[in-house]
């Protein structure tokens, strides 16, 4: 086709594309985009887990979609054409959910929808996908996808286990029988303030870890 | 005396730089400052010490803090045995309430003091003394039936990241002990809030008499039922239900007075919060809408921990406004809000707590405006002079 020199499917570079995100270019925790859902949907793992996999499906798709049209777009409608892209996959995502998954989805309520202004879709569009060919699009919307799931998975599974005592439902703490010396579960923990303590701490140990992410 | 300066000489070249100890010599430090007097000066250039340092700036807090503490170990017992009916006396009802409480205490200080001491050690800071206020005043704000775990647990996340994440003492945004009731308040409600957690024994019941119902008189009021309030007097004295250090005004006047003698504590900050409690508890009495708007306003002072919040709390030199005219506004401010969360929303019977930490928040912004309007003001001046001097 158009390039001349082409990479191999899975070239480093194109791997680095799936990878950075998750940890070294993480949206959540270093560009810090995205983080109203991460607070809203992470009191429960499951809804969590849905979200995540909704983000990644719409951010990745709507990647291929927008880099494969990149040439026919006019520059100064852009941002609409991305928008009506983003939506139509929201839609279908939604419908897919209420149908296959209404008790998760009703859990989501809103937050679904509100995937359309998830600065981490429009960000990528722009940034990537309007000068970047269809297959590395695709790779950097999973390896974003995957990088704003991770924190969500993280976030969630500690708001759940310390806030409800369950994890995907399933009373843990009871069947290990903590409740009986005393324990309680922690009500602050289903307050979305937690969520922003634990996705702190979370960029407090990364930054730690990796000490070229510390901002001057 | 002699023989313990010596012991420490001896020790000292261990924990020096390159010693088998070095990693420990903040511990060390902290513990000779501890026993004696710094030996540090300054090298260069002329400076003038104060022998007001941290460690007495705290330890007059701490003698601040003495008689509510006494008295919250009094009324500590008093309480439980009226719960039970029983009038064994004062010092019995005192002895009681302090073996119940020296737990709190101890927790509070163990953990602490261990994170700080950590901390310390990692950084390679000194150890300072600035937890040795705030270990204190934790256990006083807490109702005293309050599981120990939880208060650990309130207690690291205080230090943590209350304190230590900002970069330790007098780098905290907010009021450490504050944040660990805020903490407790919305993680375990049920241990925090209601009739049962402020009488020792209460929750488990064991033995209580008909008719004691350990209600504070903030509770009594949320629920609106202002004619069963104990007396002015009673409130005024603090044998009351409560958490332990904020039933008796009394004392906590008493240790006002310490505070504000040894200029220690703002006494602009005091008297503001009191005049903006003032303010808008004569607002709330003109309203009149309810029972509770109704309760004449000096009944606010003496009522919760409003007056243990605007003495112990709201002066807290590093989470509170530094400028003096700042001071007036914040606490006026904190007075205001007190009331104002106290009485119109009943999902929080005490505002007084989370009035600190909203304006502990805003403390920096008031600063901020404060030197600007000065610079500005200057500025005039020194414009206006100009201006005269030219013509």
């Amino acid at each position: 086709m158009e390039g001349k020199e082409k990479d191999p499917l899975f070239s480093g570079k194109n791997i680095k594309l799936l990878t950075d995100q998750i940890n070294r270019n993480n949206p959540i925790t270093v560009q810090v985009l995205g983080i109203c859902s991460a607070l809203a949907v992470t009191v429960k793992l499951k809804p969590a887990l849905v979200m995540a996999l909704s983000v990644t499906i719409v951010v990745a798709v709507s990647n291929v979609v927008i880099a494969a049209m990149r040439k026919y777009i006019p520059d100064r409608i852009r941002i609409i054409v991305q928008l009506v892209v983003i939506a139509t996959l929201v839609i279908i995502v939604d419908q897919v959910l209420k149908a296959y998954a209404f008790d998760v989805s009703k859990q989501l309520s809103v937050f679904v929808g509100l995937i359309i202004t998830n600065c981490i879709i429009m960000g990528r569009l722009e940034a990537f996908a309007m000068a970047n060919k269809p297959w590395p699009s695709f790779l950097d919307g999973l390896g974003n996808g995957a990088g704003y799931g991770i924190i969500l998975i993280i976030v969630s599974f500690f708001r759940e286990l310390l806030g409800s005592g369950t994890l995907m439902g399933y009373p843990v703490l009871e069947k290990i029988g903590i409740y009986r010396i005393g324990y309680e579960n922690n009500g602050m923990m289903i307050l979305p303030p937690m969520a922003l303590i634990v996705v702190g701490l979370i960029i407090w140990f990364q930054r730690s870890r990796n000490k070229s992410l510390i901002e001057k | 005396m002699n023989s313990l300066r010596k012991t420490i000489d001896k020790l000292k070249p261990h924990f020096e730089e390159g010693g088998r100890f070095s990693k420990l010599r903040s511990v060390f430090e902290g513990f000779e400052s501890f026993l004696f007097v710094s030996e540090k000066v300054t090298f260069r250039g002329a400076h003038i010490r104060d022998s007001i340092d941290l460690k007495r700036t705290m330890t007059v807090v701490i003698i601040a803090l003495m008689p509510v503490l006494l008295f919250g170990c009094y009324n500590t017992g008093l309480q439980h045995f009226r719960s039970i009916g029983e009038d064994p006396g004062v010092l019995a009802s005192f002895w009681f309430g302090f073996v119940k409480l020296l737990p709190l205490i101890i927790v509070s200080y163990v953990v602490g003091l261990g994170i700080e001491f950590i901390a310390a050690q990692i950084r390679g800071h000194e150890i300072n003394e600035g937890y040795l206020v705030t270990g204190l005043l934790i256990p006083l704000i807490m109702p005293i039936d309050i599981p120990l775990w939880m208060l650990a647990l309130s207690v690291a996340f205080a230090v943590i990241l209350g304190k230590e994440v900002f970069g330790g003492t007098g780098m905290n945004i907010f009021n450490p002990a504050l944040l660990a009731r805020a903490f407790l308040f919305f993680s375990y409600p049920g241990w925090m809030t209601g009739d049962k957690v402020w009488t020792e024994g209460l929750v488990s019941g064991a033995g209580v008499i008909d008719g004691y119902s350990g209600a504070t008189p903030l509770g009594l009021c949320a629920l609106g039922e202002t004619a069963k309030l104990p007396s002015f007097m009673n409130m005024f004295l603090g044998t009351i239900p409560g958490s332990v250090g904020e039933t008796s005004t009394v004392a906590i006047l008493l240790g006002a007075v310490i505070l504000i003698v040894t200029g220690i504590g703002s006494w602009k900050i005091i008297v503001s919060v009191f005049g903006g409690g003032l303010v808008m508890g004569l607002l709330l009495n003109a309203l009149s809408a309810n029972p509770y708007m109704e309760l004449p306003f000096y009944y606010h002072f003496v009522m919760g921990g409003f007056a243990f919040g605007a003495v112990y709390m709201a002066t807290d030199p590093v989470s509170g406004s530094q400028t003096e005219t700042g001071k007036w506004i914040y606490g006026f401010l904190i007075g205001l809000l007190s009331i104002l969360f106290r009485v119109l929303n009943p999902a929080y019977p005490e505002g007084v707590m989370l009035a600190i930490l909203l304006m502990n928040l805003f403390a920096p912004l008031i600063d901020y405006y404060v030197v600007q309007s000065n610079i500005r003001r200057r500025l005039k001046r020194a414009q206006l002079a100009t201006n005269n001097l030219v013509k």
